[in-house]
C-alpha cells in the first residue's frame, strides 16, 4: 500500500508555481468465476491500475480545475495526464468555490476492511464454490428448470489520495461475493429469483443461503398473476428497501442541493418523513459493506445523521459543494473510479432499526402487497421531481399473511409522500453490498397499477 | 460539463490495453493487461489459459492474413477541435434553453467524445481493426413552478466526429429540453392501469429493445432463459412488426464497421411481418450452433469479455399517418419521449419509463403527465401493435447488460399499442 502512496507523492513533485495538484491512484486484482452445468463457463483474472489527476490553477476571481486520467502508471502516461489536466484547467470557469480538500483535523477511524482470505484462497476453491452454488440450486427443488448463471467473484482494491494541499490518505479493501439466478417452472410459466451472499473474505460467504434464497424467491413466484389496479400499503423487503434508501440518499447529497436538484433543499429542520424514520450515512460502521476510512478526497469518513425522527437534519458535502453552501465538508466525497471527479454522496446508509419483525409487520398491515424485486428503477424514478414508479414482483398480503404471487405491476407514489407514509420499520437490518443496508419497511398510499 | 454556465468538469483520459480470451470446449478463460510489452502480454495469456489445465501443450501455427482496417467515418476528429470551441457550443445551448422562459432554473450541458481504436486477432485467422469515433451532447433542464421541479432532457449522439454538432442542432436540443421541463410543470399524475398508448417516433424504439431485443440475444436463447427460445418461424408479434438490428446504419450511435470480435457489422432481420426469423449471435454462441456470428459480439472495453449485444434496433416504418393514429384514439396516453427500460428475459416482463407524455382525449393530445414507468410482457405487448406510421426516426441510448455499457440506437415511427399498463400514481 505504501508503494502506491510513494508513487502518488512523487507526482506531486512536478507542481509548478501557485498551482495545486491532487493525485488519486487505484489498483485492483479481480477474479470472477461463472459455473454452468457443473463446468467453468467463464474465468476472469484481472489486474488493473489507474490514475486520476486534478490540477487547480489560481485565477483572478477564484480558481480553475482540470482533470485527466490514465489507465496505467507508466511515467509517460502519468506525465501526459498531468499535462492534459493543466491544459483542461485553462478552459474551466474561474470559480471562487473551487478548492481541494485540506486536512480538517477529524481523525480517521481504524477499520479492518481487508481479509487475507481473498488472496490466500486457492483458485480451485473459488471455482468449487461457484460449481457448488449451481449444484445446490439445481438440486434444491424439482421445479428449478435452469440456472442462468452461478458466480463467484472477489477483489483486492487499494487506493491512495495525496495532494499539495496536505492530503495523504490510503486505504485497501477486499470483497468476496456469490450470486445466482434461478429459473423455476411449474409446467406453464417461468419465474426467476436471485440469491446472493457477500463478505470481505470467501470464508464469510453463505453459499447455502444464497442458493436457498434464489430457490425460494423463484418458486414462490410460480403462478403469479397480474391483479387489477388498487391503492394499498406496500411492504418492501430489506433488499428493495435498501434501493429505496439509496435513491433518497441521492436527494440528500449537498451537491444536488446546491445545484437546485433536490426536493429537500431549504427544508432542514422540517418534518420530511414519519417519526419512526432515522437515516444515517455512516461509513465508520465496520458492519456496512461500503464502510470506509477516508472519503474520495482523502478526508476522514464520519457518521452523519441526515434525517432524525422524521426531521431533516443535514446533507452530505464534499469540499466544493460545502463551500458553495457556506459550510464544511462532511467527509462525504465519493468518486466513480479514476476517471471521475469527487462529488458529494452518501456512501453507507442505514435506517435505524424498528422493533417489529417482518411477520409482525405483515400482521399489522393486514392487507397489502409485499415487494420482493424491483425493475426499472433508473427509468421510473425522477430524483428531482420525486416521481416514483417502478415495476415490481412480489406477493399479496391478506389477513396478515403472505398470499398469492403477483407480477407485471408497478408501484407508484412520490418520494416526498413515501417518506411521510412510512408506517412500520422492521428490526431485520441486512448488511447488503451497495451504498445502503436495508430492512423491512411498510409504506401506505401506494398506487399499484395492474390491469 | 457545463452547469449553470460554469465549466465545471473538463476531463480527458487515455486507456490502452489488451484482453486475451482462451476458449476450451465450453469454458472461457479471460485476462486483461495494460502492459503491452511482450512480457505483459505473455503473463496475461498465461492467466487466461489457466482454464486449459487439461490441455496437452504443443504449438499450433496460425496464419494471419493482412490486417483489414476500417477508418473512422468522422471528418473532424475530437482532438482537432479547440476546447474553447466546444465550450462555446455548450454556452450557446445554455442560452437557448434559458430563452424558453424564466421558469428554467437549471441548465446542465455535457459534451463528450471518444476515439476508440482496436485490433482483433484470433486463432481462426481473424485480423481486423476498427476506429470508432463517437460524439455526444446532452442537455438537461430543470424548471421550477408552484408544484415543485420538473426535468427535461434531450440527447444528440452519433458515431461521428465534431461535425455532428452544429450551433443550430445544439440550440434546438436545448430548447426542446427546456420546453419539456416547462410543459411538465403543469403535469398531473399519470393514470394507473391498462390504456391504449401512442408512442411518438424515435425513442419509442426502446419498447422493442426491452420487449424483445434482449430476449432475442443468443446467450439468453441457448440457456433457455428467454421467452423467445424455440420460436423461430412462429408468429410472435403483430403482422405490422418488422424488427431489424443493424450495425451498418452509418453514423448512428450503435453503428460499427466491425464488432468487438472482428466480425463486420450487419443488418439482421429479427422479426418479419410478425414472424420471428432469427436471433442475434456472437462468436461463442454461433460456434456452438455451427453458424456465423451476426456481428453482435460487443464489449465495453478491452477489460471486458464480449457478449451478444444489440447495435441499432428498429421497427420498420408502416403506412399510417402519425396524426391520424392520434385522431383515431378516443382515450389513452401519448408518449412523446421514453427514458430507459429494463427486462427480465426469462419471464418477458419489462418496463420502460416515459419522460414526456400527455393524455389523449377525444383524439386530441391534452394534459401533460408526470413521469412514470409502463409495464408489460414482451410476447403479449408485441401482439398489441395495431398501427405504425411513416415518420421514422432514431434515438441514441446506452444499454447495460451484466455490468457492461455499450452505445446503441433505437428507432421506430409513431405507433399504437391497444393497451399497456401505465404505472402512474393517480387514484
Amino acid at each position: 500500500m505504501s508503494a502506491l502512496i510513494e508513487q502518488a507523492v512523487r507526482i506531486l513533485e512536478s507542481v509548478k508555481g501557485s498551482e495545486e495538484i491532487e493525485v488519486y491512484v487505484a489498483s485492483g486484482v479481480d477474479t470472477e468465476v461463472q459455473s454452468y452445468q457443473g463446468e467453468i463457463e467463464e474465468l476472469t483474472n484481472a489486474t488493473s491500475t489507474g490514475i486520476g489527476i486534478r490540477v487547480l490553477r489560481d485565477a483572478t476571481s477564484g480558481a480553475q480545475v482540470g482533470t485527466a486520467w490514465a489507465g496505467s502508471l507508466d511515467d509517460e502516461a502519468v506525465m501526459d495526464a498531468l499535462r492534459e489536466a493543466r491544459d483542461n484547467a485553462r478552459f474551466a470557469t474561474e470559480d471562487e468555490f473551487i478548492a481541494f480538500a485540506r486536512p480538517d483535523g477529524v481523525p480517521a477511524v481504524s477499520l479492518e476492511l481487508t481479509s487475507p482470505g481473498v488472496a490466500n484462497t486457492s483458485l480451485d476453491d473459488k471455482i468449487a464454490m461457484a460449481i457448488e452454488l449451481e449444484r445446490l440450486v439445481r438440486s434444491g427443488d424439482p421445479r428449478i428448470r435452469q440456472v442462468d448463471s452461478a458466480n463467484y467473484s472477489d477483489y483486492v482494491a487499494e487506493a491512495a489520495i495525496v495532494s499539495t494541499t496536505g492530503i495523504k490518505a490510503s486505504y485497501a479493501r477486499t470483497g468476496a461475493f456469490v450470486s445466482v439466478e434461478a429459473i423455476a417452472n411449474d409446467g406453464s410459466d417461468d419465474q426467476t429469483g436471485w440469491g446472493l451472499s457477500a463478505g470481505r473474505s470467501p470464508s464469510d460467504l453463505d453459499v447455502e443461503k444464497a442458493a436457498s434464497d434464489a430457490i425460494r424467491r423463484a418458486t414462490r413466484m410460480l403462478g403469479a398473476v397480474k391483479p387489477a389496479s388498487f391503492k394499498t400499503t406496500a411492504v418492501f423487503d430489506p433488499r428493495t428497501a435498501a434501493t429505496l434508501f439509496s435513491i433518497i440518499g441521492g436527494a440528500l447529497s449537498g451537491e444536488a442541493v446546491v445545484r437546485g436538484r433536490s426536493f429537500f433543499a431549504n427544508r432542514v429542520g422540517e418534518m420530511v418523513a414519519a417519526s419512526n424514520f432515522t437515516l444515517l450515512d455512516d461509513p465508520t460502521d465496520p458492519r456496512h459493506f461500503a464502510a470506509s476510512v477516508f472519503d474520495g478526497e482523502g478526508l476522514a469518513c464520519r457518521r452523519n445523521v441526515l434525517i432524525e425522527g422524521g426531521q431533516l437534519k443535514a446533507f452530505v458535502y464534499d469540499t466544493v459543494s460545502a463551500r458553495r453552501a457556506g459550510t464544511a465538508s462532511t467527509g462525504s466525497a465519493v468518486r466513480g473510479g479514476i476517471a471521475g471527479s469527487p462529488s458529494a454522496g452518501c456512501r453507507a446508509l442505514q435506517l435505524i432499526a424498528g422493533d417489529l419483525d417482518q411477520a409482525e409487520i405483515f400482521r399489522r398491515v393486514g392487507n397489502g402487497i409485499f415487494v420482493e424485486s424491483l425493475i426499472g428503477v433508473h427509468s421510473g424514478v425522477n430524483p428531482v421531481s420525486g416521481d416514483f414508479s417502478v415495476g415490481v414482483t412480489g406477493l399479496m398480503i391478506r389477513d396478515g399473511q403472505l398470499a398469492e404471487p403477483v407480477r407485471e405491476i408497478t408501484v407508484a407514489s412520490t418520494l416526498q409522500r413515501m417518506l411521510l407514509d412510512v408506517v412500520y420499520v422492521g428490526n431485520d437490518l441486512e448488511w447488503l453490498p451497495g451504498s445502503a443496508a436495508g430492512q423491512t419497511v411498510a409504506i401506505e398510499n401506494i398506487a399499484v397499477s395492474g390491469t | 460539463m457545463l452547469d449553470q454556465r460554469r465549466v465545471e468538469e473538463l476531463s480527458s483520459g487515455r486507456d490502452r490495453g489488451a484482453g486475451i480470451r482462451v476458449v476450451v470446449g465450453e469454458t472461457t478463460g479471460f485476462a486483461h493487461t495494460a502492459d503491452l510489452s511482450e512480457r505483459g502480454l505473455l503473463a496475461a495469456a498465461q492467466a487466461a489459459a489457466t482454464v486449459a489445465r487439461e490441455g496437452g501443450g504443443g504449438v499450433r501455427e496460425i496464419a494471419l492474413g493482412p490486417l483489414t482496417d476500417h477508418p473512422t467515418l468522422a471528418t473532424t476528429l475530437p482532438k482537432d477541435v479547440d476546447k474553447a470551441r466546444k465550450i462555446e457550443l455548450m454556452n450557446l445551448a445554455d442560452d437557448a434553453a434559458r430563452s424558453e422562459g424564466s421558469s428554467i432554473t437549471q441548465v446542465s450541458v455535457a459534451l463528450g467524445d471518444s476515439s476508440r481504436r482496436f485490433v482483433v486477432a484470433n486463432s481462426e485467422g481473424v485480423f481486423a481493426a476498427d476506429h470508432q469515433v463517437r460524439t455526444r451532447f446532452n442537455v438537461t433542464c430543470i424548471a421550477k413552478g408552484d408544484g415543485g421541479m420538473q426535468t427535461g432532457y434531450r440527447p444528440i449522439a452519433g458515431t461521428r466526429g465534431f461535425e455532428l454538432l452544429s450551433g443550430e442542432a445544439v440550440a434546438e436540443a436545448a430548447r426542446g429540453a427546456a420546453r419539456q421541463a416547462i410543459t411538465k410543470l403543469d403535469a398531473r399524475p399519470a393514470p394507473s392501469g391498462d390504456l391504449p398508448v401512442v408512442l411518438a417516433g424515435g425513442s419509442g424504439g426502446i419498447l422493442f429493445h426491452e420487449a424483445c431485443g434482449h430476449g432475442l440475444e443468443a446467450d439468453a436463447i441457448l440457456k433457455q432463459a428467454s421467452v423467445y427460445a424455440g420460436k423461430v418461424g412462429q408468429q410472435v408479434a403483430s403482422p405490422l412488426v418488422t424488427l431489424v438490428d443493424d450495425g451498418t446504419v452509418e453514423g448512428e450511435w450503435g453503428y460499427l464497421a466491425l464488432d468487438d470480435e472482428g466480425r463486420p457489422g450487419a443488418r439482421n432481420v429479427l422479426i418479419e411481418n410478425g414472424v420471428l426469423t432469427d436471433y442475434m449471435w456472437d462468436y461463442l454462441r454461433s460456434r456452438k450452433e455451427g453458424r456465423l456470428s451476426s456481428g453482435n459480439g460487443r464489449r465495453q472495453s478491452y477489460q471486458h469479455l464480449p457478449m451478444v449485444r444489440m447495435t441499432n434496433t428498429y421497427l420498420l416504418a408502416g403506412e399510417s399517418d402519425a396524426d391520424e393514429i392520434v385522431a383515431q384514439t378516443p382515450y389513452g396516453v401519448y408518449v412523446a419521449q421514453l427514458g430507459g427500460g429494463q427486462v427480465n428475459t426469462a419471464t418477458g416482463d419489462f418496463v420502460f419509463g416515459m419522460t414526456a407524455a400527455f393524455m389523449i382525449e377525444d383524439g386530441k393530445i391534452t394534459a401533460p403527465l408526470r413521469d412514470c414507468n409502463l409495464i408489460g410482457n414482451g410476447p403479449d405487448v408485441l401482439q398489441r401493435v395495431d398501427a405504425v406510421a411513416t415518420d421514422f426516426s432514431m434515438t441514441p441510448g446506452t444499454c447495460g447488460k451484466n455490468g457492461q455499457s455499450v452505445p446503441v440506437g433505437c428507432g421506430q415511427a409513431t405507433m399504437r399499442l391497444t393497451g399497456v399498463t401505465i404505472g402512474g400514481a393517480a387514484a
